[in-house]
């Protein structure tokens, strides 16, 4: 039976390690023991050892690249055996590194048979942004004193509420003039109008106007993804208003057409943006730290609202699906997310994301960019506006705004802007759609 | 065929020096087999935290558990899975407490360093180089305390012996004279340090003559000179109440521990070579077969059967759940009953 | 009732818990033969044989290590070290060892052991010997500490301590071997982990413990004379804290000092601090006030160690800031 040569955690501490040299060539015999490779950890040069019998069938990672601890490195196994399901089998577990950090090519068109999907993006869900209303804090009943702080102690301030006392009018005797305790006594004895009118604020300290809510595993994800976007990524927008006329006639006609031919406003701007993006390499765009890597395949995250909060499911190749596929696949994702079935392959691995708040009518908003992609869309709600056509007469058309999140460190204003440009003429001419 | 010489404890045990020898071979081929799968597990990230393996020392161990009685008493060092099979502790709960999951010796407490079974009076495995080794005493102030005739054995390694808490309990022992057994288990190295960089005498069992105490060095290849020296020292514990250091030479076969080169840096892989030549798994098989007590079809059956124990170790400790979060404030005080 | 000191209500404790139960001894430097450094164990060796009063040789983390091996397999050991001191050396066993073995175990082997001697200053012992070692105990989870401030309280303490089955620290002072109170005849004990209020007022809390329970009741008897009235909140136990105790006084009171031995800084003081901000902060008139030992080790040359030591007058001056007295 063939044995899987893993990345070892060769060190308590080990997430990664760095292979730093084969011992052993493919082809060649291997028992159990012998050291195959030597590898790099976060502590020393260390040995990896075989754990079982056979020929070093196969090597998958290659010399100075580093993986993290799990991923197959290797397979033993011998000399007839079929190891290509083993290897096959290595994808969800396996590192980015082993073939996309090979040299890519700029060309669009330079890769017409590549291998099954490789997960690139972080393990951890994925999760786009909206810009949710942050929790108030709950109002404080400090007293407003004029002109500057009160100062008072714990015990003086509840003491006021309590007798409706407003602080800003009793003199302290303690230390700076803090309000102290026998200072409300003094007040209260001397019965002198600084009563509190009745609008007081003291009421809002109720636990009725606020709610605390614990924080869901989902809840932190997002948090903490979205702090890291909006934190180290140099983010800019640009904002353009596309004419959804004739998409909208399209739309009406298909629907016509009847229920097989049924398709969304959302599955339109899908299709659109995932052909532009086709086109747009330098925006369906990773950015890896060190480096930039364009993806010349458009796997685009879409945004679903959960009841758990936002997941962003992935339609692969989407720029090489029809619109009705696209219409059943995005359908499908949002069901699943909804129901929260969606599996990590399929909520990993976006290169650029769109984000709807139209159907709530949101005339227009900017997303959060979900890293390491570089851009994200965010759509607005289409409606009727009266505008002015090019014979300078006025009509009502179907608009559409739309924003495009862009990481200023991989994307410059022109880059996107172009990108616009040529959804633009998608959207508007929606039968470049099909050609 | 050698002198029908009745060896050392089988007499005691009404056992054949076959039947004996068979259960030591499998004991030390059960704890290599099983710290085997420990490293794979280590590998996978089942295990986390610090792991030191005894591959390559098994017969120190084996030969001293295997002349105790139950009423008897072992502790030792963090070095401690091998030792903990060899009392008797299963195999599931220890890798069950190295996979840190409810089931485990310890619950998932202790881990790798802290193997503990009441059951077995196996005291534990300690973190601190030389802490337990006043334990050790006092365990065996304790059985003199109630007049008993139990003993001690308290496994340490060479490195230890440089440490006061060592010297401390030696001169108590010695004044007190204390039915205990102190194992030195001199692998050679302490960690990276070479002994002989670290002590300032080479024959570490000599520390015994500065506390009156019986010392002897012992071939810690041998798990059958390990029992004759341990026979001995038995005799001193149970009959007088004299305590005994033994310095039992070995050698590690792995690292110092899971994150820790073979060989490299510390030491040649040409000295490990030559020890590797020693191994005392084969040493006993090559006797056994020499006196016609085992075939090697017998060993690939005992090979096989422990395979099946280790294999279930395995899957027991992986179906084990882990210890829920409750867990976390149990057992730091215990409610008092007594009173 | 009768009158007995301290040292005498501790010798009083050790002889009836070593003749209820044979599997109590006593250990440590001097307390056989010698009868004890400060004649706590008077009179035991001759009582109970030295199998059960043990004379060990300077070795506290050996003899220290060995109390914990003969409470692994049952014994009761109570080890005496001379003073906390010198029981530095034995920290290994008492926190990597006694603390830790139910835990690391699993459950399967706890820890009936107590550890006891003469905590902080007494006079002129200077830098090595004057020191209070209730914060590094009190840190550490599975222990327990008890620092009793009079005789009865001592004698109470040690016993429950002795048939505590977890191991409980005992701090007791020098300073008060010779202090005399009032023990019954009768037996009793006092639960771990309940503070007493040793004095009942409203005006403001002193929290203390140990040694420091004295000074407390004397600023007390000081302050009555001036019409102020002070709740004096002994806590007997320092692990695990009566806190309800404390907040209970500080809620009455809005006021606080807390007194302790010890120096300032992650002193136990700090966390009483910590639990009133907690659970009496809309309760406080004034900020807490900690009297406490000088940040300097302990000088030899008398007026500079009395300047250095928390006392008398130094707690009535905190209790009038505290109540924005002018001093």
């Amino acid at each position: 039976m063939a044995t899987k040569i893993f990345m070892e955690a060769l060190s308590p501490t080990m997430e990664e390690g760095r292979l730093v040299k084969w011992l052993k060539n493919e082809g060649d015999a291997v028992k159990s023991g012998d050291v195959l490779a030597e590898v790099e950890t976060d502590k020393a040069v260390m040995e990896l050892a075989a754990r079982g019998e056979g020929l070093l069938r196969k090597r998958l990672v290659n010399e100075g690249e580093a993986v993290p601890v799990g991923t197959l490195v290797g397979v033993i196994g011998a000399k007839d055996e079929d190891i290509a399901s083993l290897v096959a089998s290595a994808g969800p577990t396996k590192g980015s590194q082993t073939q996309d950090s090979r040299p890519q090519t700029a060309d669009a068109n330079a890769t017409p048979a590549v291998a099954a999907p490789v997960a690139a993006a972080p393990a951890a869900p994925a999760v786009a942004a909206t810009p949710a209303a942050p929790l108030t804090p709950a109002a404080q009943a400090s007293p407003a004193a004029n002109g500057g702080r009160t100062l008072s102690s714990p015990l003086a301030k509840r003491l006021a509420d309590e007798k409706g006392l407003d602080l800003s009018r009793v003199s302290g005797s303690g230390p700076g003039g803090r309000i102290i305790k026998r200072d409300i006594e003094a007040a209260v004895a001397s019965g002198s109008s600084v009563s509190r009118p009745a609008s007081s604020v003291s009421s809002l300290k109720t636990s009725v106007d606020f709610q605390d809510l614990p924080l869901t595993l989902i809840r932190k994800t997002i948090a903490r993804r979205l702090a890291e976007s909006i934190g180290p990524i140099p983010t800019f927008y640009l904002t353009a208003e596309f004419d959804l006329q004739r998409a909208s006639e399209m739309r009406a006609a298909m629907t016509a057409m009847g229920d097989d031919y049924k398709v969304s406003f959302n599955d339109i701007i899908l299709k659109a943006t995932a052909t532009a993006l086709a086109q747009h390499p330098e925006v369906n765009a990773h950015w890896l730290g060190d480096h930039i890597r364009l993806h010349n395949r458009v796997h685009l995250g879409m945004a679903v609202a959960t009841d758990d909060g936002l997941i962003v499911p992935v339609i692969f190749d989407a720029d090489k699906k029809r619109m009705s596929e696209i219409a059943i696949e995005s359908k499908a994702l949002a069901k699943k997310a909804r129901e929260r079935k969606l599996t990590p392959a399929e909520y990993t691995g976006s290169t650029f994301s769109v984000s709807n708040l139209g159907m709530m009518q949101i005339e227009q908003f900017t997303a959060i960019i979900n890293p390491p992609e570089c851009g994200i869309l965010a759509i607005g709600a289409i409606e009727d506006k009266v505008i002015v056509a090019a014979d300078g007469s006025l009509e009502t058309r179907k608009r559409l705004r739309v924003t495009m999140s862009c990481d200023h460190r991989a994307i410059d204003g022109a880059v996107g802007a172009r990108f616009l440009q040529t959804l633009r003429r998608m959207i508007e001419n929606p039968l470049m759609l099909v050609y | 065929m050698a002198a029908k010489k009745k060896d050392a404890g089988s007499v005691e045990a009404g056992k054949s020096n076959a039947a004996l020898h068979t259960e030591l071979l499998h004991s030390m081929i059960l704890q290599r087999r099983f710290e085997e799968k420990v490293a794979e597990a280590y590998a996978l990230g089942k295990i986390g935290g610090f792991c030191h393996l005894y591959i390559g020392q098994e017969a120190v161990g084996t030969g001293c558990i295997s002349m105790l009685r139950d009423d008897d008493y072992v502790i030792t060092t963090y070095r401690d899975h091998g030792q903990a099979i060899a009392r008797g502790v299963s195999p599931r709960s220890v890798m069950a407490e190295l996979f840190g999951r409810v089931d485990g010796c310890s619950k998932g407490k202790g881990g790798s360093m802290h193997i503990f079974d009441r059951n077995v009076n196996f005291l534990g495995g300690h973190g601190i180089v030389g802490g337990h080794v006043p334990m050790a005493t006092g365990v065996a102030f304790a059985i003199k305390y109630r007049g008993g005739n139990q003993a001690i054995v308290c496994f340490m390694g060479e490195a230890a012996v440089n440490n006061g808490a060592f010297h401390e309990s030696l001169n108590m022992a010695g004044l007190w004279k204390l039915p205990v057994i102190y194992v030195i288990e001199n692998n050679k190295y302490g960690m990276g340090t070479a002994v002989e960089r670290a002590s300032s005498i080479k024959d570490m069992y000599k520390r015994g003559d500065t506390y009156s105490i019986a010392n002897a060095e012992v071939d810690g290849q041998d798990v059958l000179a390990v029992r004759d020296a341990m026979s001995a020292a038995l005799e001193r514990a149970r009959d007088d109440y004299q305590p005994t250091l033994l310095e039992i030479r070995t050698y590690r076969f792995m690292g110092h521990s899971m994150s820790d080169a073979v060989s490299g840096t510390y030491r040649t892989k040409a000295e490990l070579e030559e020890y590797l030549k020693r191994d005392p798994i084969n040493i006993l098989e090559a006797k056994m077969k020499a006196a016609g007590e085992i075939t090697g079809a017998q060993i690939a059956d005992m090979e096989k059967e422990i395979g099946v124990v280790v294999q279930d170790a395995w899957d027991f400790a992986d179906a084990s759940p882990e210890p829920p979060l409750e867990a976390l404030y149990e057992d730091v005080l215990v409610e008092t009953t007594s009173g | 009732m009768p009158l007995i000191t301290y040292r005498d209500a501790l010798n009083q404790a050790l002889r009836e818990e070593m003749h209820k139960d044979d599997r109590v001894f006593l250990m440590g430097e001097e307390v056989g033969v010698y009868n004890g450094a400060y004649k706590v164990s008077k009179g035991l060796l001759e009582e109970f044989g030295e199998m059960r009063v043990v004379d060990t040789p300077i070795t506290e983390l050996g003899f220290a290590g060995v109390g914990v091996g003969a409470a692994m397999v049952g014994l009761r050991p109570v080890v005496e070290f001379m003073t906390w001191n010198f029981a530095l050396l034995a920290l290994d066993q008492v926190v990597n060892a006694a603390a830790k073995m139910l835990y690391m175990s699993g459950g399967q082997y706890n820890m009936p052991i107590v550890f006891r001697g003469p905590n902080g200053a007494a006079l002129q012992l200077s830098a090595q010997h004057s020191q209070a070692w209730e914060s590094w105990l009190a840190h550490i989870p599975g222990l327990k500490v008890v620092a009793p401030g009079t005789p009865y309280d001592a004698k109470g303490l040690l016993k429950s301590a002795i048939r505590d089955d977890n191991p409980v620290i005992v701090l007791e002072g020098e300073m008060l071997y010779n202090l005399k109170g009032e023990v019954p005849d009768e037996e009793y004990l006092i639960p771990l982990g309940k503070a007493e209020l040793k004095r009942e007022g409203d005006h403001c809390s002193i929290i203390t413990s140990g040694k420091m329970v004295l000074v407390a009741m004397q600023a007390a008897d000081t302050l009555a004379k001036e019409g102020i009235k002070i709740d004096v909140v002994d806590l007997r136990t320092i692990r695990p804290m009566d806190v309800e105790a404390i907040t209970t006084s500080v809620k009455k009171t809005n006021r606080a000092v807390v007194l302790e031995e010890g120096w300032e800084v992650c002193g136990i003081g700090s966390q009483i601090v910590d639990y009133i901000q907690r659970d009496c902060f809309d309760h406080l008139d004034s900020p807490v006030i900690r009297v406490h030992q000088a940040d300097t080790p302990m000088p030899y040359a008398k007026a500079l160690e009395k300047s250095a030591k928390p006392d008398l007058a130094k707690t009535i001056a905190a209790v009038k800031k505290v109540m924005y007295i002018e001093a």
